[in-house]
């Protein structure tokens, strides 16, 4: 019972309108900074070499290039302050920590296009649809199958 | 009165405030609690109300307290603490009279009041934090002993240990104060408190939740500015 208390509190602070983040996509992050009575929007262009999930403290980080120095910074994504987080391109990684790519230099640092199991992301996403129609096609044809089997089966059941 | 409730604490999570400040709090819930019983200075020496809290089923009371809850007009109740008022406050209230969260309405800062999380009989490291002995240069067996409990001078010459030293001992499960904690928000629907920070004791254990009686000189200035 008092798990669903907590669960209550955090639900209602949980953002649900994040776009599909993975380890490896390059991200524009709109960060609110208040200055005084005023606000402005930052934005912090990286790639994102960690994603530690914790619910309601979900942190990611994202690392860019400034001026020849490795920056990286930890934003909390459920977090007011995050305005909004666009994805820029999806890189391919093997792995779930990219924590490698503070020792690459140059163009070591880049990252292959992502293009396997993208399939349920691509339909809403703009920023991949031009590089993948294939995949989404078959996606697609794939959910009509699917669909159709349901159909079937129903009168069985 | 400073507003008092008894409540259960549910557990820690974090919240956002309007600044996007990302704090870490305490959920106490404080589901109405209800007067027991009304003390006064004629007949019980002393100015005093009791509050009640949580339907408990009567088989896990004793038949005393049903009879006491009872006349009370309330079914059995688990937990009674009593709050110590002034003459003419305990005019204001009366047996069965419920109070809920609302009361903390105006109030920024509180205190919590329960018993510990019990760590049994602990060594001087774990219970006062003292360093122990080094890893090696001739150490044997006693890494983590607590040292020297004086010599003849600094015992005032008795020739005995002074006493209430720190040393080893029952850790834990003692009756904590938390104080001044902020109020971060308050949910009158659910009966709920959020307080910044640690609690004493366990998650669904019993605390006492109070206005703070006391102020840091920063907290009492938030306080100021406040109102």
């Amino acid at each position: 019972m008092s798990q669903a208390i907590i669960q209550a509190i955090e639900q209602g602070q949980l953002k649900t309108n994040l776009p599909q983040l993975s380890v490896g996509d390059t991200v524009d992050i709109h960060v609110r900074i208040i200055e005084g009575a005023k606000e402005r929007i930052q934005v912090f262009n990286g790639v994102i070499i960690k994603r530690q999930r914790s619910g309601i403290c979900e942190t990611i980080t994202v690392r860019r290039i400034v001026a020849n120095e490795g920056v990286e910074r930890t934003f909390p994504l459920h977090s007011p302050r995050i305005a909004k987080i666009e994805v820029k391109h999806r890189g391919h990684t093997r792995r779930a920590k990219l924590y490698y790519l503070r020792e690459r230099v140059g163009k070591k640092r880049r990252l292959r296009d992502r293009r396997r199991g993208l399939g349920h992301v691509l339909k809403d996403d703009p920023a991949d649809t031009a590089k993948s129609e294939v995949v989404e096609a078959k996606s697609t044809a794939t959910a009509k199958d699917k669909t159709d089997e349901s159909q079937n089966e129903k009168p069985e059941s | 009165m400073l507003a008092t409730l008894l409540g259960r604490k549910i557990g820690m999570t974090r919240v956002y405030d309007e600044t996007g400040r990302n704090i870490p709090v305490t959920v106490i819930q404080a589901s109405p609690n209800h007067v027991s019983q009304v003390k006064t200075s004629d007949r019980d020496g002393y100015n005093a109300i009791q509050l009640a809290f949580e339907q408990v089923k009567p088989r896990r009371s004793t038949i005393p307290m049903i009879g006491h809850d009872a006349r009370a007009g309330l079914t059995p109740r688990r937990w009674h603490r009593e709050v110590r008022l002034g003459a003419e406050e305990v005019s204001e209230y009366e047996l069965g009279q419920e109070l809920a969260v609302d009361i903390f309405e105006q109030v920024k800062f509180v205190d919590v009041i329960a018993t510990s999380k019990g760590k049994g009989y602990a060594g001087g490291v774990k219970r006062w934090g003292f360093k122990g002995q080094p890893a090696s240069h001739g150490v044997e067996r006693k890494h983590r002993s607590a040292g020297s409990v004086g010599g003849r001078s600094s015992n005032a010459g008795t020739g005995r240990p002074k006493k209430g030293g720190k040393k080893a001992g029952q850790m834990g499960s003692v009756r904590h104060t938390v104080r001044s904690l902020e109020l971060v928000r308050h949910d009158q629907e659910e009966n709920l408190l959020i307080v910044k920070g640690p609690v004493p004791g366990p998650n669904q254990g019993f605390v006492i939740i109070r206005e703070a009686i006391r102020l840091s000189k920063r907290k009492a200035r938030v306080l100021a500015e406040a109102s």
